[in-house]
């Protein structure tokens, strides 16, 4: 019932709802960042994170510090604050909710895959996965030679499988066969969560749909530049665009012809809302594109916090968080190797 | 009579402490001990100076880093002596008092030590888990691979083993097909034997069913001890397993994936006598290792003994150092970057105290130069601080809830002493109710001591914070519960007999004509023959009723008078004239003037409709009263009294705004320029500070301000009064519920002559009355009492818009932490 959410949301909802946003309330601001940009060594900056709410993650960490203690850390808290709200959360927020994490999951599936493919230690693997896209039987992942033992061994078990379905084959794995794995799977993925917050419906579908179709736009360019160059044919880069979004279906076609990234270019400036992310890039580069992608998601996902009684919130809020451990972690990465000067190159200000 | 009021002696709680600013100029050498002395006293609240410095730019960062990290390291041994379940609770040792320098030395001393213990008792512990492990594996395997000379033997033995140990009766009937031609082909069956965790065991089952396409056997046995995790101290269950399997691809599967499940391997040789051999040195260097272990904790636990003894003093002596060196954070450093300037903020009649502790660092620590301290003007409004005791601390805790005293204001704690709980125990007066808060309040009281040392739950912690609260709660509900004669409910002939007594001896009419007084007036509180009769409750409510509104009355008056103390303090003439006296005569004119009528009609006993008199003074007011005349005069003194009225409400609207803007306009006639404020304060001001702006007088403002007031206040007028009314309400509602509770229950259940039945009664009233009645009653009238003081009370004089004095004290430190 679109409109009518005040009626019954709070019901099972406003609870987790008043915990996102104070949580929301929690993330660093620009004057954070500021005094974080002037830190020297990152004991400084752990300091000032201990007067935040990341105190109580750091304040035991012995002192020579590293980048990856403080990244390590600050997702902990993430990972601490969504499990507790998982546990709180009824249907079906606590779907949407494992929704969140899929992402995730395929990223750490891809990344396991790799490094047993390049022959690294499955520990140290493991360690790298990000933990809200762990599961259970991760590790076996490694047993995998092809993609359909991949499958059958063990991804039949994880809310991943239906994503399957599309790129199993027989044939062994490669870098090139891993990385279209993973878009297929993130289309998949992206795909079936709109699916799943259309059927929700109300202000979450509306919220939502905005958000992943942005999502779904973004990669759809990252796809395009990524494979500029490569063997990848303009029908299989056709199919791994998600079948969604602003770009969807005139924008992909032509999309899929491009060459370079000046024709990219040209594509998504017939789109009004990605004209002003190009117009920030000069002619022919792409260094920034990130970056800008970055800040516009950052824009859209805090204009979900404007609106009450939809699921978005929780959505925005952990894609925010992530993205505050990011600047975080070039931050810190900055100060630990004396590279003040580019801190703002990444920085992505939230507020 | 005014100076009668201004030689009052001065009371500590009457108004807040006169507060100044002062300026310490510390050389730097005795820096740090001045300000350790002033923490120790606790009576100087420093303002930081540096607020746009981020903290890690201030001066003393370096010694505030260090005093983080050796708390770090307090808070790991703390961890670890807890992990060992050692008691650190110990009394401390006296012992010399140690430097920093040389504390942070010891720390890392025994930081390192305890981490290289821990590193080695791991590993150690660590090889123990190992040698434990192959034991069971050894054991569980053991019986699944019963071998002797010919593999068909060992398969069958092995089937039988199958079947006696498992109820894997059809995996077994599988293997035995698949294995039948496997005979001839003698290598063709291989195992791999491990131990896992029970958690992953079904998992790794059907993980392993999937790799090999099922062609395995898994058997399993739970390990009988469990073994403790290395890294989290926890003890797991595990679960000792043996795969059989062919093939040289699916061994390299297998081995991967308990690989991936964490499963250690161990191998078992198939020989029995081999078996029993590994099986015998193994339990040898477990033993050993055992003893090894053991002499280690032994030794770990020594070391951490030895720091437990320290650490509370440790903890207290680092947690003082951080203090200090957060407070010198906020000084300044002169030009000359040889002394520290530091502001704050304190109490007049600490300066002696002050200037000694000063003086005793500059001593101390051989100084040259003394520590300069003088006062200094302020703009900003000072901090509120009351000297309390444990007595009146939370009866002020009541009132800062609601909003902290403006500087000197005058402060309704003090009276809120008695009010709060007297309009508590109206609405809760039943003595015999008042006699079990007693005992509850002085339980607490008696156990003070105890109680205050040990941490309380939050909801205990509250109780024993408003102990002295409940006590008083309890003595003015006593006192009520006599007036009103309520013991549970049940009137008792306390202060003599009754004044009625029925008409004749048969008493049969009581309940149709009524009773006849034969004595005098029961001599306090209410007569024990209302209890019961039909006239009880229109008798009670029109006492509690005109008893509400007279206690409201008079506590409104009260908080108008104190307004009247507070613009005498602040010397404004004009809040007197044309705020105090119009807002005293309204209130009392119309209220005060129904509380007068009360009062008479109480004492003449006459018939007169209140109501009707109240109504019909303004409804028709020069109409003769009849019936209702109380007293000679009534009716022209009814006319002066409306017509102060409606003078009183412009008298308080209109004249202050205009005067104000008179008094604005006289201060800048002819002025063109602005006001000079002293060049060296402007510097100095904080952008956020409270600093009273004169610049912009809008006139409009003032006046819409003054509507709002002046109508709130006539309209509070009205709907205050009747907000005491809850008074009556809720004294009402108590005593309704007891009686309910004291007949229904009690004496229903007494009427049947059956020990059972009488004892369900008992309990069941027991219980009503202690969580409904003492519990939920009295939180309700505690809650009602605590809006009539806020709203009612307070909101004819209290400002309460200043800031509590939070002085730099050590003490206040210890309370913080935990």
């Amino acid at each position: 019932m679109y409109g009518f959410e005040a009626l019954t949301f709070n019901i099972n909802g406003g609870y987790l709802e008043a915990i996102v946003r104070g949580h929301r309330a929690g993330l660093l601001t620009a004057a954070d960042y500021n005094n974080l940009c002037q830190c020297e060594t990152l004991d400084d900056i752990k300091m000032h994170l201990t007067a935040t709410e990341y105190g109580s993650y750091l304040q035991n960490e012995p002192s020579p510090l590293h980048t990856t203690t403080i990244v390590e850390k600050c997702t902990l808290k993430l990972v601490d604050e969504y499990k507790h709200m998982l546990c709180q959360a009824t249907e079906p927020l606590s779907t949407f909710l494992e929704y969140i994490t899929y992402g995730h999951m395929i990223d750490n599936v891809v990344l396991i895959v790799t490094g047993t493919l390049h022959e690294r230690d499955v520990q140290e693997l493991l360690e790298k996965c990000h933990p809200l896209g762990m599961f259970d039987s991760i590790a076996t992942l490694a047993v995998a030679q092809n993609m359909r033992e991949l499958y059958r061994l063990v991804l039949v078990d994880t809310p991943l499988a239906p994503y399957f379905s599309e790129c199993i084959t027989s044939e062994d794995l490669d870098d090139m066969n891993i990385e279209i794995m993973r878009n297929t799977l993130y289309k998949a993925y992206l795909e079936d969560f709109y699916r799943f917050c259309q059927k929700l419906g109300g202000a979450t579908a509306e919220i939502m749909s905005d958000l992943l179709a942005f999502e779904a736009d973004r990669r759809a360019v990252n796809i395009t530049i990524n494979s500029i160059g490569t063997e990848l044919t303009r029908d299989d880069r056709r199919k791994l665009y998600s079948n969604f979004g602003l770009l969807y279906p005139y924008g992909h076609e032509e999309l899929a012809v491009c060459e370079d990234i000046d024709q990219v270019r040209a594509v998504m400036e017939k789109y009004p809302p990605y004209q002003s992310i190009f117009a920030k890039l000069s002619y022919g580069e792409s260094q920034m594109l990130d970056k800008a992608f970055y800040e516009e998601e950052v824009k859209r996902l805090c204009l979900a916090f404007e609106q009450q009684f939809h699921y978005a919130v929780f959505f925005a809020y952990m894609r925010l968080r992530e993205q505050e451990i990011r600047n975080l972690m070039w931050i810190s990465e900055c100060v630990a190797q004396n590279q003040k000067s580019r801190v703002h190159d990444s920085v992505v200000f939230i507020f | 009579m005014e100076r009668f009021i201004d030689n009052w002696p001065p009371m500590d709680l009457m108004r807040s402490e006169k507060m100044t600013l002062v300026q310490l100029i510390v050389p730097v050498e005795s820096a740090h001990r001045a300000l350790s002395y002033l923490g120790e006293l606790g009576l100087l609240q420093f303002r930081d100076l540096n607020a746009d410095k981020s903290p890690f730019q201030r001066t003393f960062v370096n010694q505030v880093k260090r005093c983080a990290e050796m708390s770090r390291k307090l808070r790991f041994f703390k961890d670890q002596i807890s992990k060992a379940g050692l008691l650190s609770s110990m009394r401390p040792v006296m012992q010399p008092d140690i430097e920093l320098e040389e504390l942070e030395i010891q720390l890392a001393e025994h930081e390192n030590e305890l981490i290289e213990m821990n590193a080695n008792s791991e590993k150690l512990r660590q090889s123990y888990n190992e040698l434990l492990e192959f034991k069971i594996v050894l054991q569980k395997a053991g019986g699944f691979l019963v071998s002797s000379g010919s593999h068909a033997v060992s398969e069958r033995e092995l089937n039988e083993n199958v079947y006696s140990n498992n109820d894997y009766v059809e995996t077994a009937s599988l293997l035995e097909q698949e294995m039948r031609p496997g005979r001839s082909d003698q290598s063709g069956l291989k195992f791999i034997s491990g131990i896992i965790c029970k958690s992953k065991a079904l998992r790794f089952e059907r993980m392993l069913f999937r790799a090999t396409r099922g062609n395995m056997l898994f058997n399993q046995a739970p390990a009988d001890e469990e073994i403790m995790d290395p890294v989290s101290y926890e003890m797991v269950e595990k679960t000792a397993f043996v795969v059989f399997f062919s093939g040289e691809q699916a061994k390299t599967k297998i081995l991967k994936i308990c690989e991936a499940f964490g499963a250690n391997c161990y191998p078992v040789p198939e020989d029995i006598t081999k078996q029993r051999q590994i099986t015998r040195e193994v339990s040898s260097r477990l033993a050993e290792l055992e003893a090894t272990l053991d002499a280690g904790i032994r030794h770990r636990n020594k070391a951490l003994t030895s720091v437990s003894i320290h650490l509370a003093k440790w903890t207290n002596m680092v947690r003082r150092e951080k203090a200090v060196y957060d407070t010198l954070n906020m000084l300044n450093f002169d030009v000359t970057k040889k002394c520290l300037v530091g502001e704050g903020w304190c109490p007049i009649f600490a300066k002696t105290q002050i200037q000694a502790a000063l003086q005793r660092a500059t001593i101390d620590s051989n100084s040259q130069v003394g520590v300069i301290f003088h006062f200094m003007d302020a703009v900003e409004s000072p901090p509120t601080y009351f000297r309390t005791n444990k007595f009146t601390n939370a009866f002020q805790e009541i009132v800062d809830a609601y909003g902290v005293a403006r500087y000197q204001e005058a402060n309704p704690a003090v009276y809120t002493v008695i009010t709060f709980p007297f309009l508590f125990a109206v609405m809760f007066g039943d003595w015999g109710h008042g006699i079990c808060l007693l005992l509850g309040a002085l339980v607490l009281i008696a156990r003070e001591s105890k109680l205050s040392a040990q941490k309380l739950g939050s909801f205990m912690e509250m109780l024993f914070g408003g102990r002295y609260i409940l006590l008083l709660m309890s003595l003015f509900s006593i006192y009520c519960g006599l007036i009103y004669n309520e013991f549970f409910s049940v009137p008792f002939l306390i202060f003599g007999g009754s004044a009625y007594k029925c008409r004749d001896t048969t008493c049969s009419d009581a309940y149709s004509a009524g009773l006849v007084k034969y004595q005098d007036p029961y001599p306090f509180g209410v007569d024990p023959s209302w209890r019961g009769s039909r006239s009880e409750l229109p008798f009670l409510n029109s006492l509690k009723m005109k008893m509400s509104i007279l206690l409201g009355l008079a506590h409104m008056n009260l908080g108008i008078i104190l307004s009247y103390f507070n613009a005498r303090f602040f010397h404004s003439l004009l809040d007197i004239r044309y705020q105090f006296v119009p807002q005293l005569i309204f209130l009392n004119s119309l209220f005060g003037y129904l509380s007068l009528l009360i009062i008479i009609k109480w004492c003449t006993g006459s018939q007169a409709d209140l109501y009707h008199v109240m109504i019909y003074m303004f409804l028709s007011p020069t109409e003769d009263l009849g019936e209702n005349q109380l007293f000679w005069g009534q009716r022209p003194l009814q006319i002066i009294l409306l017509l102060l009225a409606i003078i009183a409400v412009p008298w308080m609207l209109f004249p202050k705004p205009f005067i104000l803007k008179r008094l604005h306009t006289e201060r800048f006639q002819g002025r063109t320029y602005g006001m000079l404020g002293t060049s060296e304060m402007d510097l100095e001001v904080e952008p956020d500070s409270a600093r009273q702006h004169h610049e912009d007088f809008n006139f409009s403002e003032v006046f819409v301000h003054q509507m709002i007031h002046s109508i709130e206040f006539v309209l509070g007028a009205v709907s205050n009064t009747a907000s005491y009314l809850r008074l009556w309400a809720l004294s009402l509602a108590h005593s309704e519920l007891s009686t309910v509770f004291y007949e229904k229950v009690l004496l229903l259940a007494w009427g049947y002559d059956n020990l059972v039945i009488r004892l369900v009664g008992l309990t069941v009233f027991a219980f009503a009355t202690a969580f409904i009645l003492l519990m939920m009653e009295s939180l309700s009238a505690f809650l009602h009492s605590l809006r009539l003081h806020w709203v009612e009370f307070q909101n004819k004089f209290y400002h309460g818009d200043g800031y509590k004095f939070k002085p730099f004290s050590f003490a206040s430190l210890t309370e913080d932490e935990d």
